[in-house]
């Protein structure tokens, strides 16, 4: 078994007089891809939040690569490899396409930051035509593989998407999950939240179902797909 | 006529621009107007006059010496006046209600120190040459002023384009939540802008101080008001706004004065920003969706 990078235990976060997460645990092992499943409003994204710095957890620990990173500011949790792309695919919309690239690896300090940058537009040939344009000015699909592509130039251990395909056509939430099929397949490990459980089980080693803060259920993403609770749930008939 | 009143627009308009420039970079990032700033353009006049008088300082080296000083009297501000509001999230008029506080310590402070009366460079801090060209004068100051500002102006540019830093803080200025999950931390860099835009308020006192020969405790009131008008003018947080505004302001009031009256000095300029305003009600190169909170 592949130790754990990821060690959530019974984090509690509120959000205003709410208590919107309360008390889940989890593993996300090195090398795995672990999905948080669960309808809007569920405490997905707050969990993601909170893992990342940007909420305070109101208890519980969050151990990333052996070290309690509990509370931390944002940008030491992004700076220890642990990078969060958020939902709606924030970009710096007055910056450059090539300026959000170059920010992405504002924590690093090697040679090979042009070298990542270098194959990022490679790989995402739009992003490329555009790279010195606004990133304000691109559409919504083109912000979300920019959103993604400035997390991989961090280079992180760990990976969370939130919700990477909301909003997006069909077309381009296939991309999106093909995109993240070759970040697993270069060895990241990520923790994706999506609402799109299908598309996520698939992609997913293990998963979490997330229900009114509390995991009300897990297993492997081939499991939870047989799962007739969930299939009812989440996926319904029409998928 | 019109030839020298464009000269004297032109250095002056470099020196609102320098204001602003600080103002408005302090107003982009953090949206907050901060109200103390000409009282650090003051200090910074100050700091120039005594590393001149006392320590016997080339005006060069003094330059320097008052944009550190203006610099560090900045993150000072920051500390006491702006962080622990910013810390309880307290709106946004808290924090100018503050800055207008420190503005009034920080004068209070001068004229405990300096006295209220006028005072000047000495006469020999640089050659007082006059270059003529046909009925254009143009004094050294003058020019040196108009000059060492456009160099400021485009070195602050460059970083902000260009630096590992100034990119961080185009990046807080639009959003200072994306900004820290890319591992950038977001207090260091306003401690950054805050010394930069303070070091170009300091900058910008010691050439006013220069160029009218007059530094007093109440120096910055009436820049803090023009700088306030160019900021809006040239359409708040923007930069290159910020400069061009600045020589529109001076140039409005130069030419006002000189083919109106200078008792409208004011009055003319202040009527050209409010009819600005109402066709541009976000600057002239302000765009409501550049910019948000």
């Amino acid at each position: 078994m592949a130790r754990a990078l990821l060690t959530v235990d019974n984090l509690q976060t509120n959000y205003g007089a709410i208590r919107a997460v309360k008390g889940i645990s989890f593993v996300v092992e090195a090398g795995a891809t672990v999905t948080l499943i669960g309808a809007n409003g569920a405490g997905k994204s707050t969990t993601l939040n909170t893992i990342s710095g940007l909420l305070k957890p109101a208890g519980g620990t969050v151990t990333f690569d052996g070290v309690d990173i509990t509370g931390w500011r944002a940008d030491r949790v992004t700076a220890a490899g642990l990078v969060q792309v958020p939902e709606g695919r924030e970009v710096l919309a007055p910056l450059t396409v090539a300026e959000n690239l170059e920010l992405g690896a504002y924590t690093r300090r090697d040679k090979e930051v042009a070298q990542d940058m270098a194959r990022i537009l490679d790989r995402f040939p739009r992003l490329a035509e555009r790279r010195d344009q606004q990133a304000g000015s691109l559409s919504g699909g083109e912000q979300q593989m920019l959103a993604i592509g400035r997390a991989l130039m961090a280079r992180p251990k760990l990976l969370m998407l939130d919700e990477p395909s909301m909003g997006l056509a069909p077309v381009l939430v296939r991309d999106v999950f093909e995109i993240i099929s070759e970040i697993q397949a270069q060895g990241t490990t990520i923790l994706l939240v999506e609402q799109n459980a299908k598309k996520a089980l698939r992609a997913a080693d293990y998963a979490y179902v997330l229900e009114h803060g509390v995991i009300t259920q897990e297993g492997t993403g081939a499991a939870l797909l047989q799962d007739t609770r969930i299939v009812a749930a989440y996926l319904g008939s029409g998928h | 006529m019109f030839w020298q009143q464009l000269v004297n627009a032109l250095w002056l308009g470099s020196v609102y621009a320098l204001f602003a420039l600080g103002y408005t970079l302090v107003f982009g990032v953090l949206d907050i107007l901060n109200l103390a700033h000409g009282a650090v353009f003051m200090w910074g006049a100050f700091f120039g006059l005594l590393a001149v008088t006392k320590l016997n300082m080339p005006i060069w080296a003094a330059l320097l010496v008052a944009m550190l000083g203006a610099g560090i009297l900045g993150i000072v501000l920051d500390r006491v006046a702006f962080r622990p509001l910013r810390k309880r999230n307290a709106p946004q008029l808290a924090a100018i209600i503050s800055s207008i506080g420190a503005s009034t310590i920080l004068v209070s402070l001068a004229q405990g120190a300096f006295g209220a009366q006028v005072s000047r460079f000495p006469f020999d801090t640089l050659p007082a040459q006059v270059f003529t060209a046909g009925p254009v004068r143009v004094t050294l100051v003058q020019v040196i002023v108009f000059a060492v500002s456009l160099v400021l102006m485009a070195a602050l540019l460059l970083f902000m384009r260009r630096s590992r830093s100034g990119k961080a803080m185009r990046a807080v200025a639009y959003s200072g939540r994306i900004s820290s999950l890319l591992g950038i931390d977001v207090d260091r860099i306003i401690v950054t802008t805050f010394f930069v835009s303070s070091a170009l308020a300091g900058a910008s006192g010691v050439f006013l101080g220069l160029a009218f020969s007059a530094i007093s405790p109440f120096m910055g009131a009436p820049i803090e008001l023009k700088g306030l008008a160019v900021i809006i003018l040239g359409g708040l947080g923007n930069v290159p706004g910020a400069i061009l505004a600045g020589f529109l302001l001076a140039a409005t009031e130069v030419f006002g004065v000189a083919y109106v009256s200078s008792d409208f000095r004011d009055a003319i300029a202040f009527t050209v920003l409010i009819l600005v305003l109402l066709i541009r009600p976000s600057g002239i190169l302000g765009t409501a969706v550049e910019r948000r909170a």
